[in-house]
């Protein structure tokens, strides 16, 4: 995929920015790729699905039940989504606020995905609504259910999402030659970067608070009061752990943009972040151990769901935790990204054992994803690298900053 | 009474909310009226399983009528289209019907959990629900302790189902189609009058009941109470319930909210100040 990617050449002096951003619009490279052979035809599946699903009414797709309303789309999308986007938030705190320089290199790309991860996935949550026509409710006025989990964390999903458009856009004004504009929005960041701090730890720990009032639903191994504390921690994990896994393929898939020296310093980011991800688990792995004590469930490990959640706390939380702590000793790349591998899975384990596989698994009607709910989450995610693979190729992320910037510092 | 403590979370919410957008709601909460919480009374031993309050209920909501027979151990539930029912068992009491409804906790989890209001809890009593202001997020199914809300999954313009307590009825100062259909099991009035008959008839008959109101505080304390003969677990009802409110279990963190949107960005400020120019960290020779 690699011979994808057109360098960047654009004088835009000469152009009107309409030219140009038509130019722009047209596709770079080449079209008969493995990744775009594969995606074009779900994407196209998916919206066949998605005009049925909202001709036809949410039950024509899904397997959606009356004891349990929400699914794939929420617990994968909406739940797990937003904690893997939980990088953009770890590393601007690591970046602008603790001035670990170091970082910085990957901050852009990191918020990008952010973004889009915010977009696309907390945007997965308008399939789900069923009235959605009325989303505008709780956004313009005289709807407020301000005692609801759910209000806060779509409003927290909204302004965040903003924040994070002020901490990228820089590139854009960078893309399009906005050298006015570009100083006006650096001004910005530090105050979005703190503004999106505050807002991510709400409303990561808002995801798990979700779920506290269904208490007598959740498997008791997963239910606990302090949810939203465990998802806070392990939306650090997952996001840097995220980070590592695309920073790995990017670095493959877009090897020209990046120069020189950003390339030699990625192994001590890697590093760096193996470190972080490594105290993190041992915050969380610790954080859960007190939780169980807690509550108490020692009989429940003796059945399948117990042996699950063992699984879930040994294979997908302390392993890659020790393996991240020896691949920072050792400096073992390989071996932190596949540290980082099991670590999405483990994040995904969980969030799904809480939202979906934990949800009512008492109910004599379990739930699982028809093949159609699949196939629209895949289209999201698609849609998702696609948007991202066409910023890469065009607005300064991976690569440097045009010259004018520096000149201008 | 159960009003305030609703309209202190609400209060807590619109403060941390105002700190967001500057705003001042907190003029909008609802009044605490005078006016009591209404209620029904049902009881399992006087009910003969006639199941006249299903029929009554379709037709005041324009559904259809209950085909589905009722057999002793098949939990009948209430679905889109069905918004109480009547399950029968055999104990060794004989016979026993239970009735199965929305009830319309003091509390309620669906309420605190719909970010548009539109299921409410009226100041009659009844919790409602609203069409031209929810969502269709089911997020009030996933949180009612009684799995009561029911959703049209296969409709383009689906509502949530559930017993309103025919609030449209109580407004222009009826009863409810069910307790009206009802010979003496289903009972309709304010909440306090109907604990107060609750507990005569336990008293009064001491052998015939179990000595409990279902409802008085279960979840909370719901409109919807229930007497019976035998225990309720016996008669399918959930065991889990808790007698505290349900939106109690996520209040901590929606108090932490205000204070967390206080106190982290001076210190996030702060941190940025201390760091600004320091040098890189040693930690980037590592
Ligand atoms: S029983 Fe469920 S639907 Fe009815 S008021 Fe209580 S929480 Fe709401
Ligand atoms: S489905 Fe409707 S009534 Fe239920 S919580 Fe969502 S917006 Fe409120």
């Amino acid at each position: 995929m690699s011979n994808l990617i057109v360098p960047i050449t654009k004088d835009n002096e000469e152009k009107s920015t309409w030219q140009f951003l038509l130019h722009e619009l047209k596709p770079k490279g080449e079209w008969f790729t493995v990744f775009n052979i594969i995606s074009i035809p779900i994407i196209l599946l998916g919206i066949v699905l998605i005009v049925i699903r909202f001709w036809k009414g949410i039950g024509s797709i899904t397997n959606l039940t009356q004891e349990i309303p929400w699914g794939l789309w929420i617990g994968f999308d909406v739940v797990t989504g937003v904690a893997f986007a939980g990088g953009a938030y770890v590393l601007t705190f690591m970046v602008y606020i603790l001035n670990m320089k170091k970082y910085h290199s990957i901050v852009r790309v990191t918020v990008l995905n952010g973004f889009l991860a915010y977009v696309f996935y907390a945007g997965a949550l308008l399939l789900d609504l069923g009235r959605p026509w009325n989303v505008v409710n709780p956004i313009i006025g005289n709807n407020f259910g301000t005692s609801s989990v759910l209000f806060l964390v779509a409003w927290h999903f909204l302004l965040y999402m903003f924040a994070q458009l002020i901490e990228f856009s820089p590139a854009i004004a960078e893309w399009l030659g906005a050298k006015r504009a570009r100083k006006i929005l650096s001004g910005m960041t530090i105050a979005a970067v703190i503004f999106g701090i505050t807002l991510s730890t709400l409303h990561q720990s808002g995801l798990g608070a979700l779920y506290l009032m269904a208490k007598d639903k959740i498997h008791p191994l997963w239910y606990s009061e302090f949810i939203p504390i465990l998802f806070l921690i392990s939306s650090v994990f997952a996001g840097l752990s995220m980070v590592i896994f695309e920073g790995s393929i990017s670095h493959k898939v877009f090897f020209d943009q990046i120069s020189e020296k950003n390339h030699k310093a990625q192994n001590g980011i890697l590093k760096g972040l193996s470190k972080i991800c490594a105290g993190a688990m041992f915050a969380y792995f610790f954080m859960q151990l007190l939780v169980f004590i807690h509550g108490q469930q020692w009989a429940l490990l003796g059945t399948p769901m117990g042996y699950w959640y063992l699984l879930e706390m040994f294979g997908f939380v302390l392993l890659p935790m020790m393996l991240f702590f020896y691949s920072y000793r050792t400096g073992n790349i390989f071996m932190i990204r596949f540290a980082a591998i099991i670590t999405m899975l483990g994040v995904i384990i969980n969030r799904l054992n809480v939202t979906v596989i934990g949800f009512r698994w008492d109910a004599p009607v379990h739930y699982y994803p028809s093949w159609m709910e699949i196939v629209v989450t895949l289209t999201v995610i698609f849609t998702e690298i696609w948007i991202f693979r066409w910023i890469i190729t065009r607005m300064p992320v991976l690569g440097d900053s045009p010259e004018w910037v520096k000149e201008e510092k | 009474m159960a009003l305030d403590r609703r309209n202190f979370l609400k209060t807590i919410g619109v403060a941390g909310f105002t700190l967001l957008a500057g705003r001042n709601l907190a003029s909008k909460t609802s009044g605490n009226s005078e006016i009591e919480f209404q209620g029904l009374l049902f009881d399992a031993s006087r009910c003969i399983g006639c199941r006249s309050c299903e029929s009554a209920c379709a037709q005041a909501h324009n559904f259809p009528e209950p085909q589905d027979e009722m057999v002793a151990g098949v939990l009948r539930k209430t679905n889109e289209t069905q918004r109480c029912v009547i399950n029968i068992r055999n104990t060794e009491a004989g016979e026993v019907f239970s009735r199965n409804a929305c009830m319309h906790c003091n509390e309620p989890a669906c309420a605190a959990a719909c970010l548009t209001q539109a299921m409410f809890k009226t100041k009659e009593g009844p919790v409602i629900w609203r069409a031209d202001k929810c969502m269709g997020c089911r997020y009030c199914m996933v949180s009612c302790p009684f799995d009561i809300p029911k959703f049209e999954y296969h409709s383009a313009n689906p509502k949530i189902q559930k017993c309103d307590m025919c609030y449209d009825r109580i407004i222009e100062g009826g009863i409810p189609a069910c307790a009206e259909a009802c010979g003496d099991a289903l009972i309709f009035g304010t909440r306090r009058q109907l604990i107060a008959e609750a507990r005569k008839r336990i008293s009064e008959n001491p052998e015939k009941y179990v000595d409990q109101i279902y409802g008085e505080s279960t979840a909370g304390g719901t409109g919807y109470l229930s007497l019976s003969p035998i225990p309720f677990t016996e008669l399918g009802y959930d065991a889990k319930i808790q007698n505290k409110s349900y939106p109690e279990l996520s209040k901590g963190f929606l108090y932490s909210v205000p204070s967390v949107f206080v106190l982290l960005p001076p210190l996030l400020l702060g941190i940025y100040e201390a760091n600004k120019n320091s040098q890189p960290k040693e930690e980037e020779n590592e």
